[in-house]
């Protein structure tokens, strides 16, 4: 284990430890819920000699996604698109530019044709045949029809990508569209990574995942990675108690704002928004998420929550299942009485045990 | 013998009218009437989502002069369950002379857990004081130190009246007065539903801090017709419920659940100023099935408005028997003396 991993990438992984570079196996092992049986698999996957093409194409966006992705720590942006994926194409990141970029798209999709994993960024506005994005003269929605259907699997970042998102907003001029609609009946596997922007781990961790296995992770009825959006906000956040014991900030800036009490009342859509902010630090930073700064989650990575609910309306508390120290409405009979009959012939065996015990003394 | 003729006969006629008072014929099974400005609260279990606000501002709110759990002794300070614990996580278990609102939960049986059609797998109930239209507490009370108010008809408390017999604990079939047992001069405590409020233009706090619309204050003709329009709602429809008061601006636009089609308080009890709407049977959430639809004064008056017949039955037959025995005595006593001279 350890000389292939060194053996293999004295060039490529220079400046990155052993040590490191395996405690970023294990937090992304740990990111997905893996067993830790599967951290050096981790390693080999993204140490592998020919490291995956991806090609990231943007649509209607604000470049939040990418932006939230640079600001990674494990692996930093550097390591992630010079060591662990090899990123052909991305408006962002681009070395070259205009026709010489173009160029290299055209080309890496021909080289790596059903291998490379396409991440699409940002709404695609469908009406009037897309002309309302246009990258290098030609709507981003004819790019993308073409560019899916040759990628191994298809990775929507953002909540624009998955849902539509802002542009996607009421009146939604542009025909903003989501992804995974355009592709719908196509036989492309879309993986949705909701979020404005999302996690930059859950985004990795669902590449890691397809490096590792050769398969995406298994995915909800939305298209979601599950080990991501399986639970609500709601249900691990910091402030979860202070909701179960009626403690809440009444308008923003009152004493129990000051002090940490619940935002459910000034709008917020914990209850009904499904991700891991509430367990996941954003970029490694604890407490620089929407809740634990005082301002209520707006629903930004829930399809028709976030850009299409009102800011501080209250939310629809999806389950609201009540917490342990609730009194039961009727309480369970007969516990006392078992307990006085445990009693009692604890006594007896007790008594037995001792008049024994006497008559035993006595014999002696 | 120390009592004269005269004061034998005057005794005698009083005892006479008593009988006579207490013999007039029983009361005919009561009718209740809602008083005319009757004022309520309309309780959604569908709602509500236990987040237990009601609870926290009905502490607040009751600690203030004229609330029902304020004392001039510990004035400024909320009673809260665990004084010695962390106040910021208080957690009343069940009503108590520190805790007039609580919320309990329904959290589904072994049916609803083994995923079988048992309606909803969770419901909240809250629990305090329903002002019933025929309080039985009022009828028990000796010294008319609870009544209820002829406009409002909340059921209040007075505490200098109170002689501490708590008749009204045990009358009560909800199981609502609490007793300040741990005290020197100890008072009953209960939701008066926050009539010290009123004065100030509020109402009652557990309706004002109700994130949802689950707990909603008014006059109880409007919460009757607001409960009765629920129940014929569509379940999966949309409905704009009110929020803190039934006939407030207030609103908000909620997907309707299948509810048990009964209005709890209608008629219970001859009926409560206190009502509730849930979507699992209401013996689950911790109603007594055995509270049925009769007047519970009306259920002791047959043995009650016999009381002073009794009373003056006995005075009467006592005293006589008193005066012939002692009239026997002294005639026995006088014959000894009389023999030993």
């Amino acid at each position: 284990m350890e000389s292939k991993v060194v053996g293999s990438n004295d060039n490529l992984l220079s400046g990155v430890t052993r040590r490191d570079f395996m405690k970023f196996c294990t937090a992304v092992a740990a990111t997905m819920g893996l067993p830790l049986s599967a951290v050096p698999q981790i390693a080999e996957a993204v140490t592998a000699a020919k490291r995956p093409p991806v090609i990231w194409l943007s649509g209607q966006e604000c470049t939040g996604c990418v932006e939230s992705l640079l600001r990674t720590g494990h692996p930093d942006i550097v390591t992630l698109i010079f060591d662990l994926i090899s990123l052909e194409y991305s408006e962002t990141l681009n070395v070259g530019s205009g026709h010489q970029a173009e160029a290299f798209r055209a080309q890496s999709i021909e080289e790596n044709k059903g291998k490379f994993i396409l991440v699409v960024d940002g709404a695609i506005p469908v009406k009037d045949k897309g002309v309302y994005c246009m990258v290098a003269g030609k709507p981003v929605l004819d790019i993308l029809l073409e560019t899916a259907p040759l990628a191994a699997a298809v990775i929507a970042i953002g909540s624009c990508a998955a849902w539509g998102g802002v542009a996607a907003a009421s009146p939604n001029p542009t025909g903003a569209t989501p992804v995974h609609e355009i592709l719908k009946g196509k036989g492309i596997p879309v993986v949705n990574i909701p979020g404005c922007p999302p996690n930059p781990y859950n985004f990795l961790s669902t590449v890691i995942h397809y490096l590792t296995f050769k398969k995406l992770p298994a995915l909800d009825d939305k298209g979601r990675p599950k080990f991501a959006y399986s639970r609500l906000i709601h249900e691990n956040c910091e402030r979860r108690p202070h909701f179960d014991a009626g403690r809440f900030a009444e308008e923003f800036g009152d004493a129990g704002h000051r002090q940490g009490f619940c935002l459910y009342k000034l709008g917020c859509k914990g209850p009904e928004t499904y991700n891991n902010c509430s367990t996941l630090p954003f970029n490694d930073t604890p407490g620089c998420w929407p809740v634990a700064t005082g301002s209520p989650c707006f629903g930004c990575s829930e399809e028709k929550v976030g850009f299409n609910s009102p800011l501080f309306s209250k939310a629809k508390v999806v389950f609201p299942t009540p917490p342990a120290q609730h009194t039961d409405a009727v309480p369970e009979k007969g516990g006392g009485a078992k307990g006085f009959a445990y009693g009692v012939a604890g006594a007896a065996i007790g008594a037995a045990v001792v008049a024994l015990a006497k008559r035993d003394g006595k014999e002696d | 013998m120390a009592i004269n003729r005269r004061d034998f006969l005057k005794f005698s006629a009083g005892t006479g009218l008593m009988l006579t008072a207490g013999a007039t014929p029983g009361r005919a099974a009561t009718v209740p009437q809602l008083p005319k400005d009757a004022v309520g609260i309309l309780y959604d279990a569908t709602l509500c989502i236990g987040c237990k606000s009601c609870m926290v501002n009905c502490k607040i709110a009751n600690s203030e002069p004229g609330g029902a759990l304020y004392h001039k002794e510990t004035a400024g300070m909320i009673p809260y369950e665990y004084p010695a614990g962390d106040k910021i996580y208080d957690a009343p278990e069940r009503l108590s002379d520190k805790t007039l609102c609580v919320i309990k939960a329904y959290k589904g049986g072994e049916k609803a857990a083994a995923g079988e059609k048992d309606g909803p797998a969770f419901s909240f109930i809250k629990q305090h004081c329903l002002h019933c239209i025929e309080p039985a507490c009022v009828s028990v009370c000796p010294v008319a130190a609870l009544q209820k108010n002829k406009d409002t008809g909340i059921v209040t408390y007075n505490k200098n009246k109170c002689f501490g017999c708590r008749y009204c604990q045990v009358a009560c079939p909800f199981g609502i007065p609490m007793y300040e047992f741990e005290k020197a001069s100890p008072s009953v405590v209960k939701c008066q539903l926050c009539n010290h409020r009123y004065a100030q233009g509020k109402y009652s706090a557990c309706c004002e801090f109700c994130p949802t619309g689950a707990s909603i204050f008014g006059k109880v003709t409007d919460l009757r017709a607001e409960a009765k329009r629920r129940l014929a709602l569509k379940p999966g429809d949309s409905y704009a419920y009110p929020v803190k008061r039934v006939d407030g601006t207030e609103r908000t636009e909620q997907v309707v659940a299948s509810y048990v089609n009964h209005v709890y308080g209608l008629e219970e009890a001859g009926g409560t100023q206190y009502l509730f709407l849930a979507g699992v049977n209401f013996d689950k959430l911790g109603f007594n099935p055995r509270i049925t639809n009769q007047v519970y004064p009306d259920f002791t008056w047959s043995y009650v408005s016999h009381v002073p017949a009794l009373i003056g039955t006995l005075l009467v037959v006592g005293t006589a028997t008193r005066l012939v025995t002692q009239k026997l005595e002294k005639k026995k006593n006088d014959a000894g003396k009389g023999d030993a001279s």
